[in-house]
């Protein structure tokens, strides 16, 4: 690792102001610290957002919907959120292995968005809010393709907001050898209409698989999506699997959720 | 910066930089070298502690990030005069180990899981070691191992 100097504010002000100051934010290090051992990051400072009690916990807000401190850890919310929203919880207990999951935190997974992470699905598929110190910023135009989102230079996610579905379900085909998906679906119905979310499988990371919302909606059953299939063009082919085999994955993953959460 | 933490009931507190990890403070700063490093890509979980009772991998978090933390290694596992824990003793007992390099880090995982959950079953002990690898045993007598330290009948197990 390249040196660097770690600050340890305790409120949201602090660190805000020493990442506009030049630092970078470490949340639970769990992708950040792989990333500096490779000395693929030099950032000089990084700003540890551990200490900031403003940015963890979950609650529930007017509207009903879920609200998650940014730095609050898988494991706290594959806890706090099994009675109130089971299918985010199971998503979140599903995340790497138990130290992981202790330091892991909700925020570092989205403003990392890597094109196989779990948590870009959830958010996805639940159209949730991501927070920022700034501004509110709804799932749908977060999600810029492979390790790219919404996010300013120095603007960090401070909650996420979640609208809670009549039933839910997520769906990860693992890669054993890293733990995190191959490709994994996460299926939300509304009131008003189903979204599906796909992680692991497309070279423009997370997405929704809007044709199979449409027959969802219509008859939320496997059988719905007999016949429908991903473009294997635009799939990640590499040598766990090609693009055939991703795009039949998204097929079978989503009616496995579908099934689960039926 | 200078850092301050309670390892194994002991306060100890040292200089480190931004970028020491945990684990290199502990074995390099403490002689604390029964927390091993496998694979130093978090992957392994031979690094495994318990830092405010919670399992961590201690090359994936820094020295800095433990300021005020209470941390146990496998050294503080074992009672003052030597006697095992209930857990080592079942890995001494049932075979659960070979090279012993994983070890550690698999008693430091055992322990927490039974801490949270008395009397797991086969398959959430084996969930609950997806963090740790061991190249030796094959796992059959780890799992026995924790049974037996749950105070449970070992299965017979598939693959024997
Ligand atoms: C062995 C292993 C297995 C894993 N398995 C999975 C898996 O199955 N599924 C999965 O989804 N993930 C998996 N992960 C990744 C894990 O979930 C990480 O915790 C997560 O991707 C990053 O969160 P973090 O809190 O650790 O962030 P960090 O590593 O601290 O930060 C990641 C990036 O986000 C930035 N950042 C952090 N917080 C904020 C914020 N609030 N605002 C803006 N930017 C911020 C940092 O500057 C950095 O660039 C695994 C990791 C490991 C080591
Ligand atoms: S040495 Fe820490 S996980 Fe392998
Ligand atoms: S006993 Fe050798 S690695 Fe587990």
């Amino acid at each position: 690792m390249y040196a660097f100097e770690i600050e340890r504010p305790t409120t949201l002000q602090d660190a805000v102001a020493a990442i506009a100051g030049g630092g970078q934010a470490l949340s639970g290090g769990q992708t950040l610290i792989p990333t500096l051992k490779a000395r693929l990051a030099d950032p000089g400072k990084l700003v540890s957002l551990h200490g900031v009690a403003e940015l963890k916990g979950v609650c529930t807000d007017d509207d009903g919907r879920i609200c998650i401190g940014a730095a609050t850890t898988h494991a706290t919310v594959a806890r706090e959120l099994a009675g109130s929203y089971p299918g985010l919880a199971s998503l979140a207990a599903r995340i790497g292995d138990p130290a992981v999951r202790n330091r892991g935190t909700i925020g570092g997974s989205l403003a990392n968005n890597d094109p196989s992470a779990c948590y870009p699905a959830g958010a996805l598929a639940s159209g949730a809010t991501i927070v920022t110190n700034t501004r509110e910023i709804a799932a749908d135009d977060y999600f810029h393709g492979m390790f790219a989102t919404a996010l300013e230079e120095d603007e960090i996610i401070t909650e996420v907001k979640f609208p809670v579905p009549r039933a839910a379900a997520y769906e990860k085909f693992i890669q054993p050898a890293s733990r995190f998906p191959l490709v994994a679906v996460f299926v939300a119905k509304f009131d008003d209409g189903v979204r599906v979310a796909i992680t692991g499988a497309s070279e423009t990371g997370v997405f929704r698989w809007t044709e199979a919302e449409a027959a969802l909606s219509s008859d939320f059953s496997a059988g719905a999506l007999d016949g429908l299939r991903v473009d294997p063009d635009h799939m990640i082919a590499d040598l766990h699997g090609d693009k055939a085999y991703r795009a039949h994955l998204c097929a079978v993953m989503t009616k496995r959720a579908v099934t689960a959460a039926a | 910066m200078r850092v301050t933490m309670d390892v194994n009931g002991r306060s100890v507190s040292g200089e480190v930089e931004g970028r020491t990890l945990l684990v290199d403070f502990l074995r390099e700063g403490l002689h604390l070298t029964g927390t091993h490093v496998g694979c130093d890509t978090s992957q392994c979980g031979a690094c495994t502690v318990h830092v405010d009772g919670l399992l961590v991998k201690a090359c994936t978090m820094f020295a800095a990030e433990a300021e005020g933390a209470a941390v146990t290694t496998i050294e503080g596992i074992a009672a003052p005069d030597g006697t095992l824990s209930v857990v080592q003793q079942a890995f001494q007992d049932h075979h659960g180990l070979q090279c012993g390099f994983c070890t550690p880090g698999m008693v430091m995982a055992a322990t927490a899981l039974l801490k949270d959950n008395p009397k797991p079953s086969e398959a959430e002990i084996r969930h609950h070691l997806d963090g740790n690898i061991c190249r030796c045993t094959g796992y059959h007598n780890i799992v026995k191992a924790i049974m037996a330290a749950s105070g449970q009948e070992m299965p017979a197990l598939a693959a024997e």
